[in-house]
């Protein structure tokens, strides 16, 4: 299969969608249309995965790449730059596969203002999907903050009760670090500019990482970055918009908030933090670490303590990105793998159980655990989905969270950068304390007798909450069994991106004692001549 | 030279200021057509025809490069063009929205339109000054006209009073304007642009930078920066909306032109960074904070103004070549969005309560009522706040890359910090128009809402804008070309 601008048509199409559903006139007419754009989408997407061939090489450019330099002025090399590489293939099959899930989960929920509604949706995967597919990092700004506006609207609009201030709350914080990371991007664009690209401001990923960073500017540029970032995955102790927004959300906000939306934020530290800036990212590996760390236990312990299943669930996201931070920080491949499969195994996992959450949302119109009990009895199906989730989500081998896990413990396990097994040691904690809050939620509310007269009433799954739920549960045990072949693909990608990290961080470690050594060798009345003259 | 020799050089000069001669014809026109015709249908067609002209003219002029008419009192083409363009076009737009709100508030009179033409020529002047003494000339057309305009509700107290406290501050503004030019000519020699530059090269003291300060005070009184922008949230407040949009948009584009234009070719530039950065600061903090607590959204709106000031003195303070058209950019794509948010608070004044007194409890949940002017003005407050992909981000970018570039780092951090904390209070604006549930028992609720053809045309036309230069670049390179070196050799 070898459709042209394939990349480009899988980020653009949903936006053209959102044009769609604004012309349609009848309710059912905008859900349809919306449904079929992202299933189209879906379809689209797979062309992707199959054109994407992991033994060839992306160090010089991205596979599938769609690229246009005369969107800016000359005195700008900032393109419109997009492509497919190991990093992101899942990543964007992740969006495109949640794309009709969350339309199909709002398909009910979502009661009124439809056609605004799944209008945003459509931009907001637009938003997502070129995020990961952006190679050029101002490109990259700019689909980054175009999923604020959309998941603004749905949080503040179809939100629950306290919508507004979760609304606000989310749009500020990730406003805040995204806009220092902007001053950062411009001051990265012209000093790569004048080093690499003959003095043209530049913004394209291949150039900024082919250039090599004095040590004295990689701190706070990297420091900026990073906390654009950390803001958005959430790192502990910047979350506590995640509860807020998540709690608020509508079902599908959620979905894509935990599924998709956080991963903007661990990929963001993949894709860029680490390669522009290896020598600070490793010096501030370790504090990066502990914060995870901090996370994941964290995270675990206020899960347990809550009695609103959403809520719960939430702060479970809070402890799994954890790991995936701890992963992206030990510099090994196995843990960088991990990291990488586990921001997929999230999205799925904790996906479903939004999913499944939401739908017995709709049916009590209550998210209180002591509310429910004994649940396995009336809703059989509904149960056993939530049982396979959970487990997943808790990391149970032969389901996808263990693999993951797994990869990320090992790794860190055997990272020079961090070594620290003992902080490792903390981190596994983590997994038997999700172990403990996701059993707990499982047991408040699907175990135990049938005291509430709705609850033994209430509808098992139709059709197409079947229809939701299926995929994600096959992913699940795919992924869980046979983690190979998704593993595959971002394997060289990882490899190559780590021996980058590797050589510049030398480069510039040796850059640095040799300008030392001059400037040791250089008489000061020499020295001073030359900084006059400069 | 002889008397035909001026002759035809008169003529070439008019082509070459074609605009401003049909402006301020139609002005003259209307006055007399007004006395004889009061209130007529057409006085506002005409004022809007004369406008638009001038608009496609100074369009066609944009390409031609920078020179010099009526004995170089005045600049044509080139960034001049462009100024006035902007001028020219939220002129006519105000022309348009006006018409419908004027008629509501029941005030549609002939002098009005009057006045935005007579205004507009003062801008036009101003912003293709060549000599300080037009700019002075440019800068009092416009500014006598806009108070007539802010006071024209004779009816409306708060209306009447904005427009005597605007003129009595502007006034004494005024005094501190015509000092500095006086103490710059004492100092140089000199009135001209090019030759104030050379004399102040040659030698420059006390009396120049005296004079020069004094001119900056008169200019960021102007443009309201802080701390001189104490008038602009209760004349922006008092004044009828649809020219408070007009002269937030029209008159700070000029002056800033008339500003930058100084900054570039009168003045060595490179010794104001750090003033203009510092007042930036100022204005930006100012500004963005006041705004937080606003009830009333025409006065947040004011006080947004106040900090957008902030940000094109940012680009000043830059002080290349990149932060003067950076700054231009951010002129243009500021006046669409406010021209688009006043027109919007204009229409929303369907149930009698003036702008002035609504507040932002009394417009809950207008967005599901009118959902064309609710997602219109999410364009807006979204572009205001500058997020891509609207034209508000990537003049904000304009603004700072050339700040940052210019090793003012911590300026451009301010600056998007300061517009982290403006996201909160336009955020609020849809808050309230999207989130709150209106009241249904309201008698707004009740009275009919009608949005006038036109002025729907005008506010979707200002949305198609902001995406339009929010995805594309094309509008950056042209301000881009204005301030090469090219353009400052060819005007001696």
């Amino acid at each position: 299969m070898n459709i042209p601008y394939l990349t480009s048509i899988v980020i653009f199409l949903p936006l053209l969608g959102a044009a769609l559903t604004m012309l349609a006139r009848s309710e059912s007419a905008i859900k349809w249309s919306a449904l079929g754009v992202t299933s189209l989408t879906l379809l689209l997407s797979i062309g992707l995965y199959l054109g994407f061939d992991p033994a060839v090489s992306t160090a010089a450019a991205p596979q599938l790449a769609n690229m246009s330099s005369s969107w800016f002025p000359e005195m700008f090399d900032v393109k419109y730059f997009v492509g497919i590489d190991g990093l992101n293939i899942l990543l964007i099959m992740l969006t495109t596969l949640l794309g009709p899930i969350v339309v199909l989960s709002s398909w009910t929920y979502i009661g009124k203002a439809h056609k605004p509604y799944y209008t945003l949706l459509l931009v907001l995967q637009t938003g997502v999907t070129g995020v990961f597919a952006a190679h050029d990092i101002f490109l990259f700004y700019i689909f980054f903050e175009l999923t604020l506006i959309p998941m603004y609207f749905i949080i503040g609009i179809w939100g629950g009760e306290n919508r507004v201030y979760a609304a606000v709350k989310f749009v500020l914080y990730t406003l805040v670090g995204s806009l220092l990371m902007l001053v950062a991007l411009i001051y990265l664009g012209y000093a790569a500019g004048d080093a690499v690209n003959g003095g043209v401001f530049t913004t394209d990923w291949y150039k900024l990482v082919s250039y090599n960073m004095p040590l004295e500017m990689q701190g706070w540029l990297f420091l900026l970055f990073a906390l654009a970032f950390a803001i958005k995955v959430p790192l502990f102790p910047l979350h506590t918009w995640l509860p807020d927004a998540h709690v608020q959300a509508p079902t599908g906000g959620s979905v894509i908030l935990a599924g998709v939306l956080l991963k903007m934020g661990t990929y963001g530290l993949v894709k860029f933090c680490l390669p522009f800036f290896p020598n600070a990212a490793q010096e501030y590996a370790m504090l990066f670490a502990v914060l995870a760390v901090i996370g994941i236990i964290y995270g675990a312990l206020v899960s347990r303590a809550q009695s609103d299943a959403k809520k719960l669930v939430a702060y479970s996201s809070v402890s799994h990105l954890g790991f995936v931070v701890l992963g992206i920080f030990a510099f090994t491949i196995e843990a960088m793998q991990g990291a990488m499969i586990q921001m997929i195994n999230h999205g799925i996992s904790t996906g479903a159980l939004f999913l499944i959450l939401g739908m017995l949302y709709e049916r009590r119109h209550t998210r209180e655990m002591t509310d429910f009990g004994g649940l396995a009895t009336s809703v059989p199906v509904l149960t056993f989905f939530m049982i396979l989730s959970v487990l997943a989500s808790a990391g149970l081998p032969g389901l996808n969270g263990f693999v993951g896990e797994f990869l990320i413990l090992i790794g860190s396990f055997k990272s020079t950068v961090l070594g620290s097994p003992l902080l490792v040691a903390l981190a596994t904690t983590g997994v038997i304390l999700a172990a403990v809050y996701l059993l707990y939620m499982v047991y408040q509310t699907f175990w135990g007798e049938l005291e509430i007269e709705e609850n033994a009433t209430m509808k098992d799954l139709n059709g197409r909450e079947l229809g939701i739920l299926v995929p994600l549960a096959a992913l699940m045990i795919i992924l869980g069994f046979a983690p190979a072949p998704f593993l595959a693909k971002s394997e060289p990608a990882v490899k190559e991106l780590l021996q980058t990290i590797e050589s510049k961080r030398i480069a510039a470690e040796e850059m640095a004692s040799l300008s030392e050594g001059i400037a040791r060798w250089t008489p000061d009345s020499e020295a001073s001549a030359l900084t006059q003259t400069d | 030279m002889d008397l035909s020799q001026a002759y035809s050089m008169m003529w070439t000069d008019l082509g070459a200021t074609l605009s401003l001669a049909i402006v301020a014809l139609a002005g003259l026109v209307l006055v007399v057509f007004d006395a004889f015709k009061p209130r007529h249908e057409a006085t506002p067609w005409i004022a809007g025809l004369a406008l638009m002209a001038g608009f496609v003219i100074e369009m066609m002029n944009l390409s031609t490069p920078e020179g010099l008419a009526w004995f170089d009192m005045m600049r044509t083409g080139g960034s001049a063009a462009f100024v006035n363009m902007l001028v020219l076009g939220s002129g006519a737009l105000s022309v348009v929205l006006s018409v419908p709100y004027l008629k509501r508030i029941e005030h549609n009179i002939g002098e009005v339109y009057t006045m935005i033409l007579f205004a507009t020529v003062g801008m036009l002047v101003l912003g293709s000054a060549n000599n300080l003494i037009t700019v002075f000339v440019g800068l009092e057309t416009m500014s006598i006209c806009l108070y007539v305009m802010t006071g024209f509700v004779r009816s409306e107290a708060g209306s009447t009073e904005s427009a005597l406290k605007y003129f009595l501050l502007g006034a004494f503004s005024t005094g501190f304007f015509l000092y500095g030019i006086t103490l710059i000519y004492g100092a140089t020699g000199s009135m001209e642009f090019g030759a104030i530059r050379a004399a102040a090269d040659a030698s420059a003291g006390f009396m120049f930078w005296g004079g020069v300060s004094l001119l900056l005070v008169g200019f960021l009184f102007k443009v309201s920066a802080a701390p001189f922008h104490m008038w602009t949230p209760d004349v922006y407040q008092g004044a009828p909306t649809t020219i408070t949009g007009y002269m937030s948009t029209a008159s700070k584009a000029a002056a800033f032109a008339a500003l930058i234009v100084i900054l570039w070719k009168a003045l060595p530039a490179e010794r104001w960074a750090d003033v203009l950065a510092v007042f930036a600061v100022i204005t930006m903090v100012m500004g963005n904070v006041i705004a937080l607590s606003q009830q009333n959204i025409k006065r947040m709106l004011a006080y947004s103004s106040i900090a957008h000031a902030g940000y094109v003195l940012v680009g000043l303070a830059a002080g290349s070549q990149a932060g003067y058209a950076g700054a231009l950019f951010y002129l243009m794509v500021y006046t669409i969005m406010n021209i688009g948010a006043f027109g919007v608070l204009a229409l929303l004044e369907w149930d009698g309560k003036e702008g002035s007194e609504q507040t932002m409890d009394s417009l809950a949940g207008v967005g599901y009522r009118k959902p064309f002017l609710g997602w219109s003005m999410a364009v807006f407050m979204f572009s205001l706040s500058g997020f891509p992909p609207l034209a508000g981000f990537l003049g904000k970018w304009a603004v700072f890359a050339p700040a940052v570039e210019a090793n003012l780092v911590w300026l451009a951090i301010i600056g998007v910090l300061t517009s982290a904390v403006s996201a909160y209070y336009y955020l609020r604006v849809l808050v309230v128009f999207f989130m709150k549930p209106a009241d249904e028992e309201s008698p707004a609720a009740s009275t009919p809402f009608d949005v006038p053809r036109a002025s729907a045309f005008v506010i979707a036309a200002c949305v198609v804008l902001l995406v339009l230069f929010g995805v594309t670049t094309f509008a950056l390179e042209v301000t881009q070309g204005f301030f090469g070196a090219a353009a400052l050799a060819s005007t001696p």
